[in-house]
């Protein structure tokens, strides 16, 4: 949840990507996940709620446009696998997962839009995994900006951003946001 | 989204918003309900007590059911088997078992208004309401309202007929104050002894015939003739109880053929609700048993997971992002 409906005040964020790098970056992320994967044969795509979502169904779209191949796609909720519940600051909403295809037999690439601690990450790979054992799990994200408290790593990568621990990084996409892009709070804090 | 919660004593006092939020969590749980592995780590580490001062099976098993689907350690306490039945009185049970740390009590007893006392007691630990006296069963109602709205797709304006022993009903009373929230009509049909005037002050209507009650119902809802009361002599008998006013296909038929139908159960076949009835197309009766655990799994991990349940973490991402969120 990054602030859906409250006011974006432009002045005080920097941009990083623009729309179109963003779209660049899925681009070249869909051609690395059909290079790495030798095609599109067992892959599937789970975004993580909820931008992970939308760039989860860009990059499956973007496959389909290379290769012409549809690949299953599913979402994941973690809220439930969360490692800080009854500690935030805001009730959690579980939103629901559907995963409408076979976790056993595919080769699975997560999908979200910033990786940080990677303790989200975390809770998604418990969830895929209470569906099933996949071959394998891959993770994509559009930007990496450091600060692991866990040992996890992205595969690919739509663009590194260094970063203080304590400043903010945003991911807009047009689906939830009034404009696109990836924007990081001039304050640094 | 939700405005924080600490106990779940009723309906009586939750918002329109409030009930709607946890239908939305209880859908969810639908769903993780219906997985090969039917388990979520959410309350990992959190305890819940099932504390039952009255017979309940069903009830007592869907929240321990509920409670071990989200890995919350949940312990059961019989009244017939504790120290209850040796002379304690219940503040002294209630201050023990807080001395255990539980985090949700979830709490049934015979009098109306207990679960209050003990919540009054108890400033550490959430307490649920699964049934006190006279007076609230609120996932009861949670759960008829997912039903429903399952079913109709909408809770808003509809409806409703309890038919059957309203006055000692608590299954009613809270379904009273949820569908009022939603502009729902709401009639009792029962003898007059059992569907007393009290209800219309609570804005519902009370007829004596099945035809005026239940005529166009969307929703007709049996509820349990109490046997085990039956000295009361509140009905002449239940022959004749059930000569007026059992649900039978045909009555439906004649007076709400499109209705659906509920029983919170247990259910006595051929004195309230007729066989055609209970095991035709238009009783969700079974269904209504699932739901009980999704909606209690909603309600378990709303107050589980609470705001105010201990300081917060902005390590993590999401802490991160609510940050962000609250900083605009």
């Amino acid at each position: 949840m990054s602030g859906e409906g409250k006011k974006f005040d432009r002045s005080v964020w920097t941009e990083l990507m623009d729309a179109e790098q963003v779209d660049r970056s899925i681009t070249r992320i869909a051609h690395e996940i059909l290079e790495n994967n030798k095609g599109g044969k067992k892959l599937a795509i789970v975004g993580i709620r909820t931008r992970g979502e939308t760039l989860g169904q860009r990059i499956v779209s973007k496959i389909k446009e290379i290769d012409g191949v549809e690949i299953p796609f599913g979402v994941v909720d973690i809220t439930l696998y969360r490692d800080d519940l009854g500690q935030g600051a805001d009730q959690p909403v579980v939103q629901g997962t559907s995963i409408p295809f076979h976790v056993d037999d595919h080769k699975i690439v997560l999908v979200d839009d910033v990786l940080f601690t990677g303790r989200t990450i975390r809770a998604a790979l418990d969830a895929i995994i209470d569906f099933g054992r996949p071959q394998a799990v891959q993770l994509a994200v559009l930007c990496d900006r450091g600060h692991r408290e866990l040992p996890i790593r992205a595969d690919y990568v739509g663009k590194n951003i260094p970063t203080e621990r304590e400043q903010f990084v945003r991911v807009h996409l047009e689906d939830h946001d009034e404009e696109e892009g990836v924007f990081i709070h001039k304050s640094g804090k | 989204m939700n405005s924080e919660l600490k106990h779940l004593l009723g309906i009586k006092g939750l918002g329109k918003e409030q009930v709607l939020a946890l239908l939305d969590s209880a859908d969810q749980f639908v769903d993780v309900n219906k997985r090969a592995v039917k388990k979520v780590p959410a309350l990992r580490g959190k305890t819940i007590v099932n504390m039952f001062f009255e017979a309940s099976t069903r009830t007592r098993m869907s929240f321990e059911l509920a409670g071990k689907r989200l890995s919350a350690d949940v312990i059961n306490f019989g009244a017939s088997s504790s120290s209850t039945s040796k002379g304690e009185s219940l503040i002294d049970t209630a201050l023990t078992i807080q001395s255990m740390s539980p985090d949700v009590v979830v709490m049934r007893h015979p009098a109306s208004g207990a679960c209050k006392l003990v919540a009054d007691h108890l400033p550490e630990t959430s307490v649920v309401n699964a049934g006190d006296g006279l007076h609230e069963h609120p996932t009861q109602a949670l759960l008829d309202a997912l039903c429903i709205r399952r079913k109709l797709g909408t809770l808003e304006n509809l409806s409703v007929s309890f038919v059957g022993d309203a006055l000692r009903s608590r299954v009613v009373r809270s379904n009273i104050y949820l569908l009022k929230l939603f502009g729902c009509r709401v009639r009792l049909v029962a003898p007059p002894t059992l569907a007393v005037t009290e209800f219309e002050g609570m804005g519902a209507e009370v007829f004596p015939d099945m035809k005026r009650g239940i005529e166009g119902a969307d929703v007709v809802v049996s509820l349990r003739m109490k046997h085990e009361y039956q000295k009361d002599i509140y009905i002449p008998s239940l022959e004749e109880y059930s000569r007026l006013y059992c649900i039978t296909e045909d009555r439906l038929r004649d007076y709400a053929p499109d209705c659906m139908v509920l029983a919170p159960g247990p259910i006595i076949r051929g004195t309230e609700i007729a066989s055609d009835v209970a095991d035709g197309p238009r009783s969700h009766i079974e269904e209504q048993v699932e739901l009980g655990v999704a909606v209690r799994m909603a309600v378990l991990f709303l107050l589980a997971t609470g705001a105010d349940n201990k300081g917060r973490d902005s390590s993590s991402e999401s802490g991160i992002k609510e940050l962000v969120a609250n900083e605009q």
